[in-house]
């Protein structure tokens, strides 16, 4: 699977071997981690819920797209699910190709992808006591994609 | 006709249940969505969500079969 979650820490070192390949002279990672304020908000843990079963269909696609849109050599996303601390990394992104260009290129198409088409929810805590799912309730009524957080 | 409803997030919250089975007449998402939204007071708009049916992203008009599993699907936050 190119597309996974979890729900403990990714194991960056076992995922990055997973892009090995000899024609591979460069690996690109994208690490999202999470941080403590969100549109003027303090935010002090994260909640991530996904539709798992639709999600990783959904990720396999957006990698399937990546490889044939960008000459790379394989790419591999794997995004955490569950209760999250402040700095923990919410989502690992990493490609490997001939060239460093569309590694970079690719990397930045996966995760923009994933935040717009994946269904992950996220739920903030707040320093104040409140808390709120990201994109349906302080941003409700706004379109689909109008706010990013990464 | 019996439907299962998965529920995420902030409808979950909303419904007070993680999943149902339902007996319903609605005869496509769209309908079902309505249905629902009277009965639990979803706060999200129709045009807001997208839907799967079987785990696969739907056509709001699509014809609902007896055995189909529905997800209503908040917009997303990944990342």
């Amino acid at each position: 699977m190119r597309f996974r979650f979890t729900q403990f820490a990714v194991d960056t070192y076992s995922a990055r071997r997973e892009l090995l390949d000899l024609g591979a002279g460069g690996y690109v990672s994208f690490e999202g981690w999470v941080r403590d304020n969100n549109e003027g908000l303090e935010v002090t843990r994260l909640e991530y819920e996904a539709f798992q079963e639709l999600g990783v269909k959904e990720g396999e696609r957006i990698i399937g797209d990546a490889l044939q849109r960008f000459p790379i050599k394989h790419a591999l996303c794997i995004h955490r699910v569950g209760s999250l601390e402040l700095s923990d990394m919410a989502v690992w992104v990493g490609v490997s190709s001939a060239h460093r260009g569309e590694a970079f290129d690719a990397c930045h198409f996966i995760i923009d992808e994933v935040k717009h088409r994946v269904p992950i929810w996220k739920k903030e805590h707040y320093r104040n006591g409140d808390s709120g799912w990201v994109n349906c309730e302080r941003c409700a009524g706004a379109p689909v994609h109008a706010h990013e957080h990464a | 006709m019996q439907l299962k409803i998965h529920y995420y997030a902030l409808m979950r919250e909303q419904a007070g249940r993680s999943e149902e089975t339902l007996e319903t007449f609605a005869a496509t998402p769209e309908d079902l969505y309505g249905e629902l939204t009277a009965r639990y007071g979803f706060t999200l708009a129709r045009e807001q969500l997208k839907v799967a049916v079987n785990s696969e992203f739907s056509d709001w008009a699509r014809p609902l079969s007896s055995g189909d599993a529905v997800v209503f699907i908040p917009p997303v936050a990944g990342g």
